[in-house]
């Protein structure tokens, strides 16, 4: 269902001219308020009033993840400290955390902005939504409750854990609607099948999920073991949380919010607009958040821009799944390459375990001229026969070269042999540091 | 007769034999047959052990990937021709190919052993079970 008609399917020129007088106010608006910013246009030689059409938005500088930590806690934020009436904040992986702080109107525009999302996704006054993403500093549980209650949906914030009551009052109280990450989706059907309960004969007919990243082949599978449609949904703590793009009913392309996030996509070494259906870097700009607008916000998140209308009738720009972290990519003989990719290989081949490294010679940069990728043997995969270890070889180097467009050394390892690091495994290595 | 036949992977590098065979002196296993298959990056390696069981699972909590297969021990007079007239002529003549073989001395009973793995392992099995007979 469409919540606000007017703006999902306004024509885009009219669309473009809403974009570019938000973006002028905003512009001017971090430039008087927030020093951080002043000093980054400055620095560049580009002051507001050179902001005269959207394109003119590349003058501007980005704003990075470190930008966050080296101004924690409130060296980025646009308003006297007191309008804040909320604050969330990530862990991220290293370091500081990121806070959001919202002031009473940007918790307004993103429960509106939520309220739309869900009802782009499927979601109804007449729902019972059981959101299963964590309550607390995390935006995901406040985010989709905020937005739910709005819609009108009956909403029950048994945020995240505790999957055997999750599962009980999925049952007793008819939840047509859950809302989680995808791999919390997969634990409930586990658990589920576990104390012998089949969900699919629930009242559960749809899933909202996000917060990381996934596969079509997941969606299959959630979608086949709870009996539900799963739409993909899309949002970052930087830029306000859950709600900057979803996906509609034909389930091809995550609608990005424009009115309130102007979106680019740019090559992340050369920094250069990609042209529309290629890969690139997320870059977004919000045009309406009040307590910390963000210019140029380097997401490093891989995504492709698909600009044509959709068949829902929203003119609102479609985003690709994200299927990389610019942070992660390496340039083989010219071609860009994300360990997401290599990863999706491996898990395509039958008992292969995703543990892999991908070893480059960093002397020129991220460039290399060989692409290696060692995979540890699994128990699984291992035979007693040469010819079976050789074919195992085989198909993952054709699998490699059919997915990725270049040609990878396949190298069978030892289990343990790749450096195991605290949470996220250490995926791209140096020769000179084996 | 079946035998358990335990396999390891194993990089092909100095000191990757010898850290198996640390784990199964260190567990008392004795090996009675052992042989290795080897490419440039890795290689396989296979033995016949006194207890097949504990030395498997010594290894797999020793961190090494290795496996158990029921494969066919086959014993033959320790002669000129033994292997060709015992083993491989009767299997070649039924037809059965062989994956791979080694082959071990029983001194004790001055006899021959060779271990295999055919294609076929019924088949295989009521050839050499003929032979013999």
């Amino acid at each position: 269902m469409m919540r606000s008609p007017e703006l999902e399917k306004m024509p885009r020129a009219e669309l473009e001219k809403l974009q570019l007088e938000r973006l002028q106010e905003k512009v001017r608006y971090v430039y008087e308020k927030v020093p951080f910013y002043r000093r980054a246009f400055k620095e560049k030689g580009v002051t507001p009033d050179d902001i005269q059409t959207l394109a003119d938005i590349r003058k501007l500088p980005f704003t990075i993840k470190l930008d966050f930590r080296d101004n924690y806690p409130y060296g980025l934020i646009a308003v006297p400290p007191e309008d804040i009436v909320r604050i969330h904040s990530s862990s991220g992986t290293t370091g500081k955390p990121i806070i959001a702080p919202y002031t009473r109107g940007d918790v307004d525009t993103w429960s509106e902005i939520m309220a739309r999302t869900l009802a782009t996704s499927g979601v109804t006054k007449d729902d019972v939504l059981q959101n299963a993403y964590g309550y607390g500093l995390f935006t995901g549980g406040l985010g989709f409750h905020y937005g739910a209650e709005l819609l009108g949906a009956s909403v029950i914030p048994t945020s995240g854990g505790n999957t055997k009551r999750q599962i009980l009052l999925l049952q007793d109280l008819g939840t047509t609607v859950i809302t989680c990450t995808p791999s919390y989706a997969l634990i409930i059907a586990e658990t589920a099948r576990d104390m012998g309960i089949d969900i699919r004969e629930s009242q559960l007919r749809l899933g909202v999920l996000g917060a990381e990243p996934w596969s079509e082949k997941m969606r299959q599978d959630i979608e086949e073991r709870l009996g539900i449609t799963a739409i993909n949904i899309y949002g970052l703590t930087e830029i306000i949380g859950p709600g900057v793009s979803v996906e509609c009913e034909h389930k091809n392309g995550m609608h990005i919010a424009e009115d309130h996030f102007l979106v680019e996509v740019i090559d992340p070494q050369t920094e250069e607009p990609v042209p529309y259906g290629q890969e690139g870097e997320l870059v977004i700009t919000t045009l309406t958040k009040e307590a910390q607008p963000v210019i140029r916000f380097r997401t490093r998140d891989i995504i492709s821009l698909n600009p044509e209308p959709c068949e829902c009738g929203r003119t609102m720009t479609r985003m690709s799944r994200v299927t990389g972290r610019s942070d992660d990519m390496i340039i083989v003989r010219g071609v860009n390459v994300f360990p997401s990719q290599i990863e999706s290989v491996l898990l395509e081949v039958e008992g292969v375990e995703p543990h892999y490294q991908i070893v480059v010679d960093r002397q020129h940069g991220f460039k290399s001229d060989e692409l290696e990728v060692w995979v540890e043997v699994s128990d699984q995969v291992f035979s007693d026969e040469m010819q079976k270890m050789e074919a195992l070889e085989k198909k993952l180097r054709s699998e490699m070269d059919s997915v990725l467009g270049i040609s990878a050394r396949i190298k069978l390892v030892e289990p343990k042999t790749i450096t195991r690091s605290e949470g996220k495994a250490k995926r791209v290595v140096d020769r000179s540091e084996l | 007769m079946r035998v358990k036949q335990v396999s390891v992977f194993v990089e092909n590098h100095p000191g990757r034999l010898e850290a198996i065979l640390k784990v199964l002196e260190e567990k008392q296993i004795s090996i009675q047959a052992l042989s290795i298959s080897e490419t440039a990056e890795f290689g396989i390696v296979r033995m016949i052990l006194a207890d097949p069981e504990k030395g498997h699972d010594a290894l797999r909590q020793t961190g090494f990937t290795t496996r158990t297969d029921w494969i066919l021990a086959a014993e033959m007079p320790d002669v000129p021709g033994g292997l060709l007239n015992n083993v491989a002529k009767p299997l070649s003549d039924a037809g059965v190919n062989l994956k791979y073989f080694y082959a071990y001395i029983e001194h004790a009973e001055n006899k021959a052993m060779v271990v295999l793995k055919p294609d076929d392992i019924e088949k295989a099995e009521q050839v050499l079970k003929a032979k013999m007979a």
